[in-house]
């Protein structure tokens, strides 16, 4: 649950400031972590064998971020850790202890889309949606790093996201359109 | 599914973990990437009651050259194999392995100790790595102290997922002998899509001398065998020849002679031991083609 409120700066991910305190060296079932998520943070205690996408959807409420598969095969819970994208069924909870994250709420800001969700639109980048939120995550991690990226790029950096609609084809011009509307801001 | 309950602790020194891997003994396991350890949790095909996470212990992800020899600590992540110049300009084996694991999501957390303590014989790690003729830096418990002892990977892999790995004893770093003026290596996989562990992968590494005569061979072989296997013969054959084509083939034929393949979903033996030979031959040629002239 939300224990304080804080200023919601969504956005370009930062490097979480390094912590002082570190989790006990003493084995233990539950952990209380701290976390900012979307740039807002939290405190809550888990318990060890809380996968961090539950912690997000169902502690949280974040439901965006979704759970497509048991194998870490599907994409379609990747989050930002710390700027980096990582399948949020394949981490504890606690591990993310002192960690920023983003996830697909915290895209937009002040009530408009990213450039990306827009680009999804309106190249019709999508069909049931469900692997959406992993697509744009990726994806808005990939353009921070590679704004200016080939087709052949921008496929392999989504080859761990699958897509069981669209065929992909619409998922690679949306990308591409959303990082010509980037490098034109 | 989720796993088991367990308790978890994270603690800040190799010398904590390597306490803490002791105390509790066969119910404790080291969490590194996650990658392998967590999806088996999420089966129940693990059940420790109790994880030591790797994570937030420092100074175990360093990636450098020293005094003629490659250190990749045991935390490095394949991500950051796959992306550093050190890598790419100088070890183009290690580098194209890097980019076939898994995913680029996965490769974001997989780290290098992980996939060689896990000890997949489809792993792609054991078959470069041997190719490379590294070797493993243990750390463990000696009486009240801690202390490493280094072996060959060829030594470190006893079976199936088993390894060399003594009670209390955790993987710490990777030992690749640094790669010469006239040396390079490739590794080639075929895989049944992206992202998808091996049919059949291939790793070489080669040297060559002034006159084009090779002085230095490794060829790993992934998913073919109980463990990722040394093709030891067809290293030996190379050895002081000029690398022909004829001398190609008849590697790749070695090669294949040293795979032990079995029949499944990812394809039947016969073709599984054909593809060793064809992706040595076009490993080794790629390797050649990346030797600069003399
Ligand atoms: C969808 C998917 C596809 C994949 N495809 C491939 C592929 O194509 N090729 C490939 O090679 N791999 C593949 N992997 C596996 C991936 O590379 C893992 O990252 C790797 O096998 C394990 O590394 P890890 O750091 O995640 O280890 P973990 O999962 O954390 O640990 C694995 C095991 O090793 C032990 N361990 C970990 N680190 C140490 C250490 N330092 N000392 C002692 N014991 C240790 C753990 O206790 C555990 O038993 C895939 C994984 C997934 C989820
Ligand atoms: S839910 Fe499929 S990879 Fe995480
Ligand atoms: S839109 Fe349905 S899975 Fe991608």
């Amino acid at each position: 649950m939300p224990a304080r409120k804080g200023k919601r700066t969504a956005g370009a991910p930062r490097r979480a400031a390094p912590r002082k305190a570190a989790v006990a060296v003493q084995p233990a079932a539950r952990h209380r972590i701290q976390v900012t998520v979307n740039g807002r943070p939290y405190e809550a205690e888990v318990e060890a064998r809380t996968l961090l996408v539950y912690f997000l959807r169902d502690m949280l409420g974040l439901t965006g971020t979704h759970v497509g598969c048991d194998t870490t095969s599907c994409g379609a819970c990747t989050i930002l850790l710390n700027g980096e994208p990582v399948k949020s069924c394949t981490m504890f909870a606690v591990q993310a202890d002192g960690a920023e994250i983003l996830t697909v709420e915290g895209l937009a800001r002040d009530g408009e889309l990213h450039p990306l969700q827009k680009a999804f639109w309106e190249e019709h980048g999508l069909q049931c949606g469900f692997c959406t939120p992993g697509m744009l995550m990726t994806a808005y991690a990939f353009l921070n790093e590679n704004p200016r990226p080939s087709e052949e790029e921008i496929r392999v950096a989504l080859s761990g996201n699958l897509c069981r609609c669209t065929g992909y084809m619409n998922i690679v011009k949306a990308v591409q359109r959303a990082a010509q509307e980037m490098a034109a801001r | 599914m989720f796993p088991a309950p367990f308790e978890y602790v994270a603690p800040s020194t190799l010398d904590q973990a390597v306490r803490l891997l002791q105390q509790y003994g066969p119910d404790a396991r080291i969490l590194a990437g996650g990658q392998s350890l967590i999806p088996m949790m999420r089966f129940r095909l693990a059940n420790p009651r109790v994880l030591i996470d790797l994570n937030r212990i420092p100074g175990l992800d360093f990636l450098e050259e020293d005094r003629g020899v490659l250190r990749i600590g045991a935390m490095v992540r394949h991500r950051l194999i796959e992306r550093a110049p050190l890598i790419r300009q100088r070890y183009p084996l290690l580098a194209d392995t890097a980019r076939v694991i898994a995913d680029p999501i996965v490769r974001n957390r997989g780290t290098v100790g992980g996939s060689v303590a896990h000890a997949d014989p489809a792993g792609d790690w054991g078959a470069a790595l041997l190719a490379a003729k590294a070797e493993v830096v243990i750390s463990g418990p000696r009486g009240r102290r801690i202390s490493q002892r280094t072996i060959p990977l060829a030594e470190f892999f006893t079976g199936p997922f088993m390894t060399a790995l003594e009670p209390g004893e955790i993987v710490t770093e990777i030992r690749v002998p640094a790669s010469g003026p006239r040396e390079a290596g490739a590794y080639l996989k075929i895989e049944r899509k992206v992202g998808d562990f091996a049919v059949v992968a291939v790793g070489v590494q080669i040297a060559l001398d002034a006159d084009g005569v090779c002085r230095k061979a490794g060829i790993g072989l992934c998913a073919v065998g109980p463990t990722s296997l040394r093709a030891q013969e067809a290293e030996e054959w190379l050895i002081g020849k000029r690398l022909d084509e004829s001398t190609l083939a008849r590697a790749g034929e070695l090669a294949a002679a040293a795979a032990q393949p079995t029949s499944d979903t990812r394809g039947p033996a016969e073709y599984k031991r054909d593809m060793v030979r064809v992706l040595t031959i076009r490993a080794l040629r790629k390797a050649l083609e990346r030797i600069p002239k003399a």
